[in-house]
């Protein structure tokens, strides 16, 4: 494998892990204050014609982020106030989400399929990555570094900042974070709140970051796998990093099967396809037989929160 | 010197409940002074109005003899009073100083809080690593981060709701310890308990309560445990009935060399343990908490699977293989330890939590279908021979306080009269009135001809209550005789056994 080939692999395999690690990023936010919002896929798809549709009319990648995280926020707004304001279930209400999601994007995209629009380009010069060694480093668009950015970030807030903390207490236990005087309700709207932006986000990486047009659905499923992913890393951002990253090669290895010849193609494509899904499934049986991993999740998670007197 | 907390006329009425009528008595500071009743009295109610929780219809809190009022729980910590409740609110997956950092009003910048805490543990022999995960600790344990947030505040009266009612004796030990440390720097404790001989013990000052009124203050250590109890249940205590004479039968249940497997990190299993009850007989396990007391109420009720089909014979029927339901079916019934979430299903109503165990003994199911007539029929009945305060068979078993939970409880299982109980900490936490009602139900299901074990850590109750004793240690034990062979000492003796540790 020459060196242009192997970088060019990693390119792709960042690009691709991008979108998964942002969304996952927000859903471990979420998941960290007790809720579990199953509607990311939708929420990603929201942010996903959104961004699609403003980076088409105006040319402006950065206001079509923005807006794009506006609409997962405002979508998840939909999801906090059945399951938070009126305590619905929140797994039924999340896959409600993702149904709603799927069919307002197509909605709202149509008549937008098969027109391009012109990817987000790298944050640096093109005098810094010049050598292909320094495109690994620097040749990538805004949305890589704001995905690792934000891991730092995240972890800081859960483990070092209080209201990081008030947050995990909200999770751990409802009702005595409740009665030390903590607003549990507040505080996971804001959580849902952030996990709808960052999906929205998530969303808008496929028109602005992968294939530069929209077509329905056209987030494939990435929604639930930064589901899976979330539980994947025990609910720890840094593994979230490397989980979505270990995707984002299984993902770009079934594309160079796909395009024939190496040794790679030895492998049919369709199980190099099925291979993130069936990577989830073994990877949760595994945590799920080491008890001590998942005793890190919540312990309220998904439960509704009904203050007792 | 002016008393630390005073109260005048303290008067709560609920719903139906006058729950604190005209109460009135003072705390001096650094005195130990014990709020005695049963459950019911009050007693929570009281405390609640001193800490703010609750508002005090009419009558008057002074504070070092001014006037104060408590609007709510902040209000009373900038006062100084600090307060250790019963159940802990804790957060199992953060650690010591997290939680310690959460329920803090100032927020106080982490390094410097983990400096005080350390100052706080090093002062009074708490011993605890900040850094260590909530879920990791014992009670005990998790007890003293409650103290230690209470005394950050510097508190000059601390209320401690029932705080023994979850710890072992050695806890308890090192609790007093620290209570008198802190009463003889001038802190006052108001110390909430029915546990008389602990209040003769630690405190200073009884007040007691009963049905909301306050009945008398007396000095508990120049009473008698039995003139306390007295006054706190309004009559003469009974003494519990053993019929003169009583011959005990046949074997009903023979153990011969029952082991059991570790099953987890903090499990203490059970090791060629053999003994024999025969019909109306009541044998008395006694031994320090986590000797292997679970592991032998598992093995015995079936829930912990046996492998040897001869280590467990009930009239001569060996049962040993069997699971639970089976050995119901073949008269052996057991009362695990703990009441809610395992004895009994916190969400269930009564009359479902019947059908659990007495289903097969009195048929309850038929053809697959639950005879929801006959279950009322026989939860009314607990409820009634057993004095439950429970709204009725349709109550949720979780609605139930401790003590009339344990009454449902052991009700539900005598009333099926069954060939051997086995029982264990049948009265934990629960008042003396209700105590001495299922120790004497317990009497009169052996005097019909049943055998009986009852596992315990409470002395007193097993001296009352049993005919032959056995003493577990280390997942032993001891061979079984007759009480009265037996000294305290050389049954605390065997309690400590290893450990070397002196009896409670």
């Amino acid at each position: 494998m020459t060196l242009e080939l192997t970088i060019a692999i990693i390119i792709t395999v960042v690009g691709a892990s991008t979108p998964i690690l942002i969304a996952a990023l927000g859903e471990l936010v979420v998941e960290k204050s007790g809720v579990l919002n199953l509607g990311v896929e939708g929420m990603m798809l929201v942010g996903a014609i959104t961004g699609f549709v403003v980076v088409f009319t105006t040319g402006n990648h950065y206001l079509a982020i923005l807006l794009a995280a506006g609409a997962g926020l405002a979508t998840s707004m939909i999801f906090a106030f059945l399951t938070l304001s009126l305590s619905a279930n929140q797994t039924a209400t999340g896959l409600a989400l993702t149904i709603f999601g799927t069919g307002f994007s197509a909605l709202a995209g149509q008549g937008y399929s098969a027109r391009p629009v012109t990817l987000l380009g790298p944050l640096f010069p093109s005098e810094l990555a010049t050598h292909p060694i320094w495109r690994v480093l620097f040749g990538y668009s805004a949305l890589v570094y704001f995905s690792l950015a934000m891991v730092f970030a995240v972890w800081w807030f859960l483990k070092k900042s209080r209201a990081g903390l008030i947050l995990r207490a909200v999770g751990e236990n409802d009702h005595s974070a409740h009665s030390i005087g903590y607003s549990v309700v507040a505080v996971r709207y804001g959580a849902v709140a952030f996990g709808g932006a960052m999906a929205g986000i998530a969303g808008a990486c496929f028109p602005l970051l992968l294939t530069p047009q929209w077509a329905e659905r056209m987030t494939a499923g990435r929604g639930w796998i930064a589901v899976a992913l979330v539980v994947f890393a025990s609910w720890k951002p840094f593994r979230l990093l490397a989980g979505a990253y270990l995707f984002g090669l299984v993902m770009t290895m079934e594309l160079y099967a796909k395009a024939g010849g190496g040794p790679l193609s030895a492998i049919p494509a369709e199980l190099w396809a099925a291979m993130p899904y069936l990577a989830t499934v073994i990877v949760l049986v595994l945590i799920s037989i080491r008890r001590d991993a998942s005793s890190n999740a919540p312990a309220c998670l998904g439960r509704p929160f009904l203050p007792s007197n | 010197m002016p008393n630390r907390l005073e109260l005048r006329g303290i008067t709560k009425q609920f719903p139906g409940v006058l729950a604190n009528d005209h109460v009135s008595f003072a705390v001096k500071p650094g005195e130990i002074h014990a709020l005695l009743g049963e459950n019911g009295a009050g007693k929570s109610t009281l405390v609640k109005m001193i800490y703010g929780i609750m508002q005090p219809d009419s009558g008057e809190i002074r504070w070092n003899g001014e006037p104060v009022l408590v609007p709510n729980p902040k209000a009373a910590r900038r006062l100084g009073i600090g307060m250790v409740f019963q159940h802990f609110s804790l957060f199992e997956a953060l650690t010591v100083l997290e939680n310690i950092a959460l329920g803090m009003d100032a927020k106080i910048p982490s390094r410097e809080l983990e400096a005080r805490i350390r100052e706080v543990m090093q002062t009074y022999g708490l011993l605890l690593d900040p850094h260590r995960t909530v879920a990791t600790l014992s009670v005990g344990e998790r007890q003293r981060i409650e103290i230690v947030r209470a005394l950050l505040l510097n508190p000059k009266l601390l209320i401690m709701d029932e705080p023994t009612s979850v710890l072992t004796p050695q806890e308890v030990d090192q609790l007093f310890t620290v209570l008198r440390q802190l009463a003889s720097e001038g802190c006052s404790i108001l110390y909430i308990s029915h546990k008389l001989h602990e209040i003769k013990a630690l405190c200073d000052t009884a007040t007691i309560l009963r049905g909301g009124k306050l009945v008398d203050t007396c000095d508990p250590k120049a009473e008698t445990s039995r003139s306390m109890a007295e006054k706190m249940i309004g009559t003469g205590l009974k003494d519990i009935i053993k019929p003169e004479g009583r011959r005990f039968g046949e074997p009903k249940l023979v153990v011969n060399g029952l082991t059991t497997r570790k099953t987890g990190d903090f499990d203490v299993p059970v090791t060629d343990v053999s003994f024999t009850v025969r019909s109306g007989e009541i044998l008395g396990i006694a031994g320090v908490a986590g000797n292997g007391q679970n592991a032998l109420l598992d093995a015995l009720s079936g829930e912990l699977k046996g492998e040897e089909r001869e280590a467990i014979s009930i009239d001569g029927r060996a049962i040993g293989l069997m699971d639970t339901t089976e050995r119901r079916r073949h008269g052996l019934c057991a009362v695990p330890e703990e009441r809610n979430g395992h004895a009994a299903v916190g969400d269930f109503s009564l009359s479902d939590n019947s059908v659990l165990t007495a289903r097969d003994r009195l048929g309850m199911v038929m053809l697959g279908l639950i005879n929801s007539g006959a279950a009322n029929t026989y939860t009314g009945k607990v409820i009634a021979d057993f004095a439950v305060k429970a709204l009725g068979p349709a109550a949720t078993a979780g609605s139930l306080s401790g003590g009339n939970l344990q009454k449902y409880i052991m009700g539900r299982e005598i009333l099926q009269k069954p060939t051997v109980l086995v029982v264990s900490q049948p009265t934990w936490g629960v008042d003396a009135g209700a105590a001495a009602a299922i120790h004497q139900a317990l009497v009169n299901l052996a005097t019909a001809g049943s055998a009986i074990v009852v596992i315990s850590q409470d002395l007193d109750e097993l001296r009352a209550l049993s005919d032959t004793l056995a003493v577990i240690n280390m997942g032993r034990l001891s061979a079984s005789r007759p009480l009265g062979d037996f000294s305290v000492e050389e049954i605390g003796l065997l309690m400590g056994g290893v450990h070397g540790e002196e009896a409670a």
